[in-house]
């Protein structure tokens, strides 16, 4: 598990790239919701 | 006229294609969050390290997926932007309206995983390179886009208003898309190409070619919705 989270050194090449690919859909996703709830 | 372009111009009703809108944004979004998640399996777990870069290539499975939604939607934006200006249709407006914010979130998204994956292979975050630049072009297209279209206040002007921009601004994605062969550039060429045979093993194509489903599901249910939220907010 370590070892996956290490991803060979490259962890915050990675990390950083899905990490912020997932929470830029996340807020994407949060804002549509909100926009739909205010019409 | 035939029964089939009857039914397309129904569907051109903002007012008849608010409930297929939901239909399709519904399945789209279940099919985006399956795609991924085999996606993300393939691309972190099933794929083995690559012997040149280690475990450092695994940005491909977003980059390349998301680099390619910035510029399908750009595209899908200019094309519905076109027929608005053309037909004078209300829902195609819409439409561009509704595909700019999610095409300017995958452009982001490019670039960001671009410059992660730049610094372990080339060593830089950034170079003013011309794919780099022109990508970087387009997130500007978009944010011009959306930023005209909130300025005017009657939708219908603002429509016509966007559309023109983004028509001009489609003489980028070729830019974008050649820029690896008409310039000398830090960027590696096409990884994938309808003309040759695929230079990457097969399970990083798959994995690959599962992600860019996936975040093509995504961005039609992002549409949809968003397209939903825009024909009740003008009361169409």
């Amino acid at each position: 598990m370590s070892d996956f989270l290490a991803m060979g050194g490259y962890a915050w090449y990675v990390w950083g790239a899905y990490g912020v690919t997932f929470l830029a859909l996340l807020l994407e996703i949060l804002a549509l919701r909100n926009r739909s709830r205010k019409t | 006229m035939t029964a089939a372009s009857t039914r397309w111009f129904w569907y051109a009703s903002p007012q008849t294609f608010y409930p297929l809108a939901g239909t399709i944004a519904r399945w789209c979004g279940i099919a985006a969050a399956i795609l991924a998640v085999i996606g993300l399996w393939i691309g972190l777990v099933a794929a083995p390290t690559d012997a040149q870069q280690g475990d450092a290539y695994r940005i491909i499975f977003v980059h390349v997926a998301a680099a390619w939604m910035s510029m399908f939607l750009y595209v899908a934006m200019a094309f519905w932007a076109a027929l608005g200006l053309a037909f004078n249709t209300r829902l195609s407006g819409m439409l561009a309206s509704a595909i700019a914010p999610t095409g300017a979130l995958f452009t982001f998204i490019a670039l960001w995983t671009g410059a992660l994956w730049g610094k372990p292979t080339w060593g830089t975050y950034w170079v003013w390179d011309a794919r780099l630049t022109s990508e970087l072009i387009l997130l500007f297209l978009y944010f011009g886009f959306m930023a005209l279209q909130a300025a005017i206040d009657d939708p219908r002007r603002a429509d016509r208003a966007g559309a023109v921009l983004a028509l001009v601004g489609v003489v980028n994605i070729p830019i974008i898309y050649f820029s690896v062969q008409w310039w000398n550039t830090l960027h590696q060429g096409a990884s994938v190409s309808l003309k040759s045979a695929p230079s990457m093993a097969p399970i990083m194509l798959k994995g690959m070619l599962v992600m860019a489903l996936a975040f093509w599901m995504y961005s039609i249910a992002a549409a949809m919705v968003r397209v939903r939220c825009i024909i009740r907010e003008r009361g169409a």
